[in-house]
């Protein structure tokens, strides 16, 4: 199945990338409740791309794990100033923003596998992986 | 498209009824909060109801926003009731981490106008001695500016 990159740039951007990331999970067979869990972790990091870094993007993709099971990998990056101190931003409730801390720390428990890296240098770049 | 959506407010007797019918972005979110203040605090209503079935999604924003709602409809003397949350983003909510603090959530909207009318007492359902009374069984939409008496 085909990759796909959804630019993050302003808050309409984020209602687009969470119904095409819901889109392609009814696609790629996903039930239900994982539509939702794809299309909310999806809602949650861009809109952090929005708020933090300004702009960035989404990379939606088939995945594929070595044992033969079927996912989905959604890519965020953006080259904002990057997380300051990402095991506090990873705890539930801590918030620079106006948030309520939840973003970071509930896409982890919505995802199978979650990686974040972060400099100022080369901005943030999260990759959440969840399998059908 | 871009702007903000425009999501309708109905009075029913006492009670702001909010059917919330599309994926909404954030402005439209923050919006609807401040109309639905606006008109809580131009009608008297006493109770808001916010129907949500329609709704694939709750995220950390839109969570917020609806204890946010409550928060401030209490401190306004009017009782919040979410209806219809969809058993995926009820499931989502919890992993997420948000309680929807001070909501309470019904399953439908007849099990919501009925428990906003208890709270408000049988007196109140009768509608006949305040100026609301001409607003019985009648929808009336706050969508567009209009005058009333």
């Amino acid at each position: 199945m085909e990759s796909r990159a959804i630019t993050l740039e302003s808050e309409h951007d984020i209602v687009v990338a969470r119904g095409e990331v819901r889109a392609m999970a009814v696609a790629l067979g996903f039930r239900l409740i994982d539509q939702t869990r794809l299309a909310t972790v999806t809602s949650e990091l861009a809109r952090n791309i929005v708020k933090y870094a300004g702009r960035g993007r989404v990379i939606a993709q088939a995945a594929q794990a070595a044992d033969g099971r079927e996912g989905m990998r959604l890519i965020f990056e953006d080259s904002g100033a990057g997380i300051p101190n990402i095991e506090a931003a990873m705890r539930d409730g801590f918030t620079t923003g106006r948030g309520l801390g939840q973003g970071l720390p509930g896409s982890r428990r919505l995802a199978h596998e979650f990686e974040i890296e972060s400099s100022p240098e080369r901005g943030t770049r999260v990759v959440v992986v969840r399998w059908i | 498209m871009n702007g903000s959506q425009r999501i309708p407010i109905l009075k029913v007797g006492r009670v702001l009824v909010v059917p919330v019918q599309v994926d909404m972005d954030d402005r439209t979110v923050i919006g609807l909060q401040e109309r639905i203040l606006s008109e809580l605090e131009r009608t008297g209503a006493r109770g808001v109801l916010i129907d949500i079935s329609l709704l694939e999604m709750v995220d950390s924003f839109i969570g917020r926003m609806l204890s946010d709602i409550a928060a401030m409809a209490r401190i306004m003397d009017a009782r919040t009731v979410v209806v219809g949350i969809q058993p995926a983003v009820a499931i989502t909510l919890v992993e997420l981490g948000l309680e929807l603090r001070g909501v309470d959530t019904v399953l439908n909207v007849d099990e919501g106008i009925k428990l906003l009318r208890e709270e408000f007492g049988a007196d109140d359902e009768s509608g006949d001695d305040d100026e609301d009374a001409e607003f019985q069984g009648e929808w009336h939409s706050f969508g567009e500016p209009r005058h009333h008496a």
